[in-house]
């Protein structure tokens, strides 16, 4: 490098320097992310507050709050999100187990398979499950072949049962991923230890394993649980008139009955609940450290 | 090892697979099957054809695939400028002021992507910034999604840089612009490959936020899927569903490629 390039700068450098504080750089992208983010929620609080007929008040809400539609959609919503969830720790934290600690050929491959999943769109097994669980789809066709009935058995679909199926589907990967980065840490010897001394796989299990994956599955689980909370690809494909959730709700609302400050209330109870919880996420994962 | 006995390991493995099989790989085939398929309406697939296909990449469909990946690019390129600038800015604060930057430009995390369209759509539609009914809302809503993984990735991999690098080339007399341009940008373009490609398959994908405000002649792929199933046509949704699959695969790979490259600097 030349030597001249480097002296002549450096001078007029440490006079500017001085006078920027660091924090002056970090105005411009949070200048940008209040006008195109911050500043567009601040509006639908605004409009949340302002009904149709004028002025401001907390009448929508109490309309909201007080119509059927809305309460049952936050219970699917949080009965949905909360069975996603324990559906997603307990599958994730089986398969990873045995990823981690029964290693089979092939066992790299499935984890880079799982990577690959994640980036897929949570839409497509809705779509897929069309294929498998729908009205004319393998597992009835399998069954009206196999039986000769005119239908099969297989009509969850369009329940909320099928949403979870999706979800649990989709969502265990988002557990998995944390879980197999945190058993890639346990010390091995730990294990060979333990069942030498003649603990049972169940009990390593239970007294070795899981302690060390509690933090990872205390991060995964808060992470899929925001997540389902806010899903809409899976539910609005699975098309069922009775499976209505928040995020469902405020498409519904805003974009087919053009009620934008209905929308607006349950976008901010939406973003109450989510948001608290993707808190109490960072806390969770920040304690311990994962 | 956890299991010692070959029967204890071989059942284990046999509860795996009829687990993972059928909840991760299956849908999958189904789709890619179901892509090739005239008839399904029995057990399995029947009739073949590539009919579907054409249809995925004429017309509408292939418009849609254009679509999404201008979008795609757009948004990702926007959103590493803004959150690798964001995430760079932020590792120069002090603590409060760093969890402050966190808590900003991850808060598009935890906000529900329809909710972010609502938002996006509400503000855009009044003046002074009246974009409704343009590409450039649909851009600006993915950018917000994606600018959040950008600068999560992006200062991720700030905390693990070693300081010795930049304190070296600091104290050689490099200014702090060339300490950045050449020693900590150089040093950080693997997460920033990664996180191109991760915030290129998310904005691929998105659905929630766009579905909230595509104008008809800006519908990206997710949403002409959702609008031929919707009609009925199942199978040529599966073939749009693999051609958006095929093309987020095939970006990830050459980001994951150009990724390894740059490790060995």
């Amino acid at each position: 490098m030349a030597s001249t390039t480097l002296t002549a700068p450096v001078e007029t450098t440490a006079k500017t320097r001085t006078k920027t504080p660091s924090w002056v750089w970090s105005l411009p992208p949070v200048a940008a992310l209040a006008v195109v983010f911050l500043y567009p929620l601040y509006l639908v609080v605004e409009q949340s507050l302002r009904p149709d007929t004028g002025g401001t008040s907390l009448q929508p809400y109490a309309d909201v709050f007080a119509s059927s539609a809305f309460r049952e959609a936050l219970g699917t919503t949080v009965w949905l999100a909360v069975g996603s969830t324990a559906g997603c720790l307990v599958l994730g934290f089986v398969l990873a187990l045995v990823i981690a600690f029964v290693p089979f050929p092939g066992g790299k491959a499935v984890a880079k398979f799982i990577d690959v999943f994640l980036s897929f769109p949570s839409f497509l097994i809705t779509l897929a499950l069309l294929f498998v669980y729908g009205q004319v789809g393998m597992a009835n066709g399998l069954w009206t072949d196999v039986t000769g009935a005119a239908s099969g058995p297989f009509q969850f679909l369009a329940t909320p049962w099928g949403v979870l199926l999706a979800e649990i589907t989709y969502f265990t990967p988002f557990v998995m991923r944390p879980l197999l980065a945190a058993f890639s840490q346990v010390d091995t010897a730990q294990l060979e230890v333990a069942s030498s001394l003649g603990a049972r796989p169940a009990r390593i299990v239970r007294q070795v394993i899981l302690p060390e994956a509690l933090p990872a599955l205390a991060a995964g689980g808060s992470l899929v649980l925001v997540m389902c909370l806010n899903e809409f690809g899976i539910v609005l494909f699975t098309g069922a008139k009775g499976v209505t959730t928040l995020p469902m709700l405020v498409y519904g609302k805003a974009i087919l009955e053009s009620d934008y400050p209905g929308a607006c209330v349950v976008a901010v109870v939406n973003v109450a609940i989510s948001v608290g919880l993707y808190g109490l996420y960072r806390v969770v994962s920040r304690r311990v450290g994962a | 090892m956890l299991v010692h006995s070959k029967t204890g390991r071989w059942a284990t493995w046999g509860v795996f697979f009829v687990l993972f099989l059928p909840l991760f790989a299956l849908p999958l085939l189904v789709i890619l099957a179901a892509s090739f398929t005239t008839n399904w309406s029995g057990a399995l697939p029947s009739g073949f054809t590539g009919a579907h296909y054409t249809a995925a990449t004429s017309g509408d469909s292939l418009s849609a695939l254009t679509t999404s990946l201008v979008t795609a690019v757009t948004a990702s390129a926007l959103a590493l400028v803004v959150g690798g600038w964001a995430a760079l800015a932020a590792a120069s604060l002090k603590k409060t002021g760093r969890r402050l930057m966190d808590a900003l430009f991850v808060l598009p995390v935890a906000v529900p992507s329809v909710v972010v369209g609502l938002a996006v759509l509400v503000a855009f539609s009044k003046p002074p910034m009246l974009l409704n009914g343009t590409r450039w809302i649909v851009i600006i809503a993915h950018t917000i999604l994606v600018t959040a993984f950008a600068y999560q990735s992006v200062s991720a991999a700030i905390v693990r840089l070693d300081p010795a690098y930049e304190q070296a080339a600091a104290s050689l007399g490099a200014r702090p612009s060339y300490v950045l341009w050449m020693v900590k940008l150089p040093l950080l373009l693997p997460s920033l490959n990664a996180a191109a490609g991760l915030c290129f398959a998310l904005s691929m994908g998105e659905l929630s936020a766009t579905m909230m405000l595509y104008p008809p002649d800006w519908m990206p792929l997710p949403v002409q899927i959702y609008a031929i199933t919707d009609r009925g046509s199942l199978f040529t949704g599966s073939a749009i569903a693999v051609v958006l699959m095929a093309a987020t695969l095939l970006v990830l790979l050459a980001v994951s490629r150009v990724r390894t490259k740059a490790s060995y600097r």
